[in-house]
């Protein structure tokens, strides 16, 4: 049955919250960050008011965050935490021990470029920097799906078959700071979809354990390799959740998601925000009668391998956006993705990356148009470059 | 973990690596590190267990006569040594 149709108009900041606060956390630990800063001054907000039950720990910087949440998870509680760039840089020692610890923390990233130069807008050279911390990483394109994600993390997170950190990433600004119409959700509903937290392990007194043991050589391979197919293995019941989601709001997610794709001889592709922007070009495209169509990978760790192929079965040009750059390597961190995914294949597509939007550069819809035909011409004539950075004056 | 560390496999590990049982640092033998170890005259140590107190890791046990000697964690730091009151303790290299 789907019910609350209703939409309401507010930041989408305050909708992540207001996720939070439907979710019942019961932990916070969060220092404010630019573009970040509105989701967790509303939570400490509804903390203070006593309109969310939970214990807001201000700490004096996001190292003290993680470290705070990683200490309320291990007790037992429902954790969550947001940042951006640089904090989310300074977090980086304690990213990697949650989630070999698995405790099931939910954070949000406000995507915005890593200085320098100093830059408080969007890209997500933030989360690029992390790619390899051995979370759960989703991306989201609207104020919508960054709620809805917002919620259906937490199940995620702490289900049993996956015990695992995760993060919901949302455009800095371009999400975080602009009011969109939202169908939220009721108490009740979520209380039923979102059952209170079961640890798998807890600091329990009464049944000691120990956590964040170190591990010798003999072991730490082995470790390593559990936390790998942990990680893999949780896409089963990711999509799950998202399915379980989608029958109780209507609104389903994939993995990859496309747009336009039947028959599509090009494919663009990026992930966030950006594909909003890129849907608008591919009905001009397609009003122009080029056969184009819009892939966009949502879920970026584990990453969907079979669905991206699946995704890009009968393309001959891909276009790849990236929203940062591997300062002197060979590719974006999307574009080395989708040509490490497609290489194996026998007959796979000509693939060209691009890295578009830095430090909050704004991109149109005529970009993608531009991008297209560039690819088209690189390829005619073999790519005179690994990748290009589009818009780039000089 | 019963099993010897270097043949638990990755489906053996517990979810982020906790560790259920305590007590799982005894079966680390620390001293494998050693490259010297303590060597007590005991027709000059007088029981006193100061040896004992000042061991930062457990590595020296007392015997049935109430004499002291290493056990599988001494890590041959040599405090021992330094801090017997008698001067009965000497390090001597490991030969093997």
């Amino acid at each position: 049955m789907i019910a609350h149709k209703k939409r309401v108009g507010m930041e989408v900041s305050i909708a992540v919250s207001h996720a939070v606060q439907l979710a019942r956390a019961e932990a916070i630990a969060a220092y404010p960050i630019t573009p970040q800063t509105h989701i967790v001054e509303h939570l400490s907000s509804l903390v203070a008011n006593g309109d969310l039950e939970a214990e807001f720990i201000p700490v004096e910087s996001e190292h003290s965050a993680l470290s705070a949440c990683i200490g309320c998870s291990a007790a037992g509680a429902r954790t969550y935490t947001a940042t951006s760039s640089q904090g989310l840089a300074l977090m980086n020692e304690i990213l990697f021990i949650t989630s070999a610890m698995r405790l099931p923390i939910v954070m949000t990233v406000a995507n915005r470029a890593l200085s320098g130069p100093l830059s408080i807008w969007n890209d997500h050279s933030d989360i690029m920097a992390a790619r390899d911390i051995g979370w759960i990483q989703i991306f989201t394109e609207n104020g919508q799906e960054a709620f809805d994600h917002s919620v259906m993390a937490f199940k995620i997170a702490e289900d049993h078959r996956v015990v695992m950190p995760t993060i919901v990433n949302l455009d800095g600004f371009i999400l975080t700071h602009v009011v969109e119409a939202h169908e939220l959700m009721d108490q009740e509903t979520v209380d039923r979809f979102l059952p209170e937290l079961k640890p798998y392990h807890k600091l329990d007194i009464h049944q000691p354990v120990t956590m964040g043991a170190f591990a010798m050589p003999e072991l730490f391979t082995e470790c390593k390799m559990a936390h790998q197919e942990a990680l893999t293995n949780s896409y089963g019941p990711i999509l799950e959740i998202w399915q379980e989601w989608g029958e109780l709001t209507g609104r389903h997610y994939k993995p990859v998601e496309t747009y336009r794709t039947e028959g599509a001889k090009i494919i663009i592709m990026m992930m966030g925000s950006l594909a909003e922007v890129a849907e608008a070009a591919v009905d001009a495209m397609r009003d122009q009668g080029i056969p184009v169509g819009l892939v966009k990978i949502r879920l970026w760790r584990p990453f969907p391998f079979a669905d991206l192929r699946a995704a890009l079965a009968g393309a001959e040009l891909v276009v790849v956006c990236d929203r940062a750059l591997s300062l002197g390597g060979a590719a974006g961190p999307v574009l080395a993705e989708v040509r490490s995914a497609m290489y194996p294949l026998a007959v796979k597509p000509q693939i060209l990356g691009y890295t578009v939007g830095l430090g909050g550069r704004d991109v149109q819809p005529e970009a993608f148009e531009e991008l297209v035909r560039h690819a088209q011409a690189e390829v005619k004539q073999g790519p005179s470059q690994e990748f290009y950075i589009y818009g780039v004056r000089g | 973990m019963s099993k010897a560390w270097d043949q638990v496999t990755w489906q053996e590990i517990e979810i982020g690596g906790v560790l259920t049982e305590p007590g799982s640092a005894r079966a680390y033998n620390t001293g494998d590190w050693r490259s010297s170890r303590p060597v007590w005259d005991k027709t000059r140590c007088i029981k006193c267990g100061v040896c004992w107190t000042v061991c930062p890791e457990a590595g020296i046990s007392e015997d049935a006569d109430g004499y002291f000697d290493i056990n599988t964690y001494c890590k041959g730091c040599g405090i021992c040594v330094k801090e017997c009151v008698t001067g009965c303790i000497k390090m001597v290299v490991e030969e093997s």
